[in-house]
């Protein structure tokens, strides 16, 4: 087999020697995933099939993270249908209301391993191949087709090679380099293809802000985003007790479609301006623009895990949140909660002045939490900045890292982390 | 019986511009709601409030890069077709939006360079089949690539879950 990973992971779900960009396969995935947005909808095509059984209940996630804890009658109607149809189908990988985002869940309990092929109904699923897996979102009436029938056909897509050199300054972490490859491919720059990372700088990159760095490749159009397994892959599936998988690296040879490189040395923190993820600028130049905030959110499966608590434990500590700001962080799953309370982090955070929440999906799209009027302003170390995802059209969100989040909070507008930390 | 209604469509255009992710398309607050019909009523609804009054079946969107980024919602290629809305054509698609939309059988077309040519309320015919798009009320004639066959045959069948069921019959 030649090729990018990605070729070589399709290639070999496809049982077939080589593929090449542009061809169509039609795989079996090895693990699928829905949520409680689009597991509703994938059920409803589901039962209108009239088919009585999944494909395989061993194969299919279903994690309720969106619309919890319980938001609103329909929301707590739709986890029953989907809590039913768990127990029914014999789905014993199921996760309800509390336990934490799909796509982190999915890492933390190990399902993502690399090789394998994931498909799961929210575009965020890209995060996945941060652990060395293909995966990639699709719809729900496509989901409920492969939980009938366990396939799909995916066109191979072109790949794009990025080159991380060099250590990354202090402050500066996956969410920077997402936002500087962003600011260089825009937002539709990989749109069909991978993203496949390289370089010496990875090692730099702990899981949690590789998560991060594919995470926000979904935002530049990316069908998934890949780093090969190393050294930093196999300490995250140890600690797992993972052990028995298989590596498959890309060849030396593999043609790219285009080649970018990003000496992390050279990166300062990075905020992404309304409306587009892709309007990026530095930290520090934006906050010589006195931009005045309202809101500041620590979460998402962007940046809700412990390397985001603990940074904004070191912002925060014996610091107050600005009056006038409400500032949420909402840890990714149950676990980091639990790691945040047992590390005093919690503490911290409450004596700042933050309000922590329980682990869900919600403050990326106002989802029972988060909310904004219109002349409002919010940061947030989510992924979208888009024109009305916190509710009001005209309200303004700022992207950033989890420490650009913090001291912003305490400052009452968007600065760099530096200027209040030092580190520059 | 193949559908062959759907490879010719003709509508009044509504247009876009660039990025416009699902949220604008069906707003967030919406996904709770399965029901097509339901999801229709607020296609639009922050950005273009009269669409969903105005819009007519068969109407087409006509939109810049990157139409429907964003969340992987299904919802919105739903509201469109559930609105009435036979096609959505753009200089390009996010891939997840492509795909549920041939999905659920709403035609959704790249057409390079269509969006600086067309205006709000000019009159569309798309052959699906040869791969034309003509703007009747300016006579100008646009190429694009046809759809693979197994895409045509999905169409036909009226979208990915009667296709999957047809498949299953065949064993295959």
């Amino acid at each position: 087999m030649q090729g990018t990973l990605t070729q070589k992971l399709l290639a070999k779900a496809a049982g077939r020697e080589a593929v090449q960009p542009g061809e169509i396969v039609h795989i079996e995935p090895d693990l699928v995933m829905t949520h409680d947005h689009q597991g509703p909808m994938t059920l409803c095509e589901f039962n209108q099939m009239g088919i009585k059984k999944v494909w395989n209940p061993e194969k299919i996630v279903i994690v309720l993270d969106h619309r919890t804890p319980t938001q609103s009658t329909i929301a707590a109607q739709n986890h029953q249908l989907l809590r039913k149809f768990a127990k029914d189908q014999g789905i014993t990988r199921f996760f309800d209301v509390g336990e934490g985002i799909c796509h982190d869940i999915l890492a933390e309990k190990g399902f993502v391993q690399p090789g394998k092929l994931i498909v799961a109904t929210d575009s965020h699923t890209v995060t996945a191949g941060a652990i060395g897996a293909f995966a990639t979102g699709i719809g729900s009436s496509e989901m409920a087709a492969v939980w009938a029938r366990g396939k799909l056909w995916l066109r191979v897509p072109e790949t794009i090679k990025v080159i991380l050199t060099g250590k990354p300054p202090a402050f500066v972490g996956g969410k920077d380099v997402a936002l500087k490859l962003l600011q260089v491919l825009t937002t539709d720059g990989a749109t069909y293809k991978a993203v496949e990372f390289h370089g010496d700088g990875l090692r730099y990159l702990n899981m949690d802000e590789r998560m991060t760095l594919c995470n926000m490749c979904l935002e530049m159009g990316a069908k998934n985003a890949i780093i090969p397994p190393d050294e930093v892959t196999e300490d995250f599936l140890k600690e797992k007790e993972i052990t028995d998988y298989e590596v498959i690296t890309p060849d030396k040879n593999a043609e790219y479609s285009r080649v970018i490189e990003i000496n992390l040395l050279d990166l300062e923190p990075l905020v992404a301006k309304p409306y587009s993820p892709d309007n990026v600028a530095a930290a520090k130049e934006v906050e010589e623009e006195n931009v005045v905030i309202n809101q500041a959110i620590i979460g998402t499966c962007t940046n809700g895990r412990m390397t985001d608590m603990r940074l904004a434990a070191k912002i925060l500590e014996g610091k107050k949140v600005k009056p006038g700001v409400r500032f949420l962080i909402v840890p990714a799953t149950k676990k980091v909660y639990l790691q945040a309370v047992k590390e005093g982090l919690v503490e911290i955070f409450t004596n700042a002045g933050a309000m922590v929440g329980v682990p869900c999906c919600g403050p990326c799209g106002a989802y029972g939490m988060g909310a904004m009027a219109d002349d409002e302003v919010c940061i947030t170390a989510g992924s979208r900045n888009f024109v009305g995802r916190l509710g009001a059209p005209e309200a303004r969100i700022y992207l950033g890292n989890s420490a650009t989040v913090a001291a912003s909070a305490v400052a009452g507008k968007v600065i760099d982390p530096r200027s209040m930390m030092g580190g520059v | 019986m193949k559908d062959c209604s759907l490879f010719i469509v003709s509508g009044k255009v509504w247009t876009f511009g660039d990025n416009c992710d699902t949220g604008q398309i069906v707003p967030g607050r919406y996904i709770p709601v399965t029901d097509s019909h339901e999801l229709a009523k607020h296609a639009f609804e922050d950005v273009a409030p009269n669409f969903v009054k105005e819009v007519q079946k068969g109407d087409i969107v006509v939109a810049g890069t990157n139409f429907g980024c964003g969340s992987s919602r299904e919802h919105a290629p739903k509201a469109l077709k559930f609105a009435g809305v036979s096609a959505v054509v753009a200089e390009s698609f996010a891939r997840i939006f492509y795909r549920n939309a041939l999905n659920i059988g709403l035609l959704a077309i790249p057409v390079f360079g269509i969006r600086k040519e067309t205006k709000q309320g000019d009159l569309l015919e798309i052959d699906v089949t040869r791969g034309i798009v003509k703007n009747c009320t300016r006579n100008k004639t646009f190429k694009f690539v046809p759809y693979d066959q197994f895409i045509i045959d999905m169409l036909a069948e009226g979208g990915i879950t009667k296709y999957t069921l047809k498949m299953l019959e065949k064993n295959d």
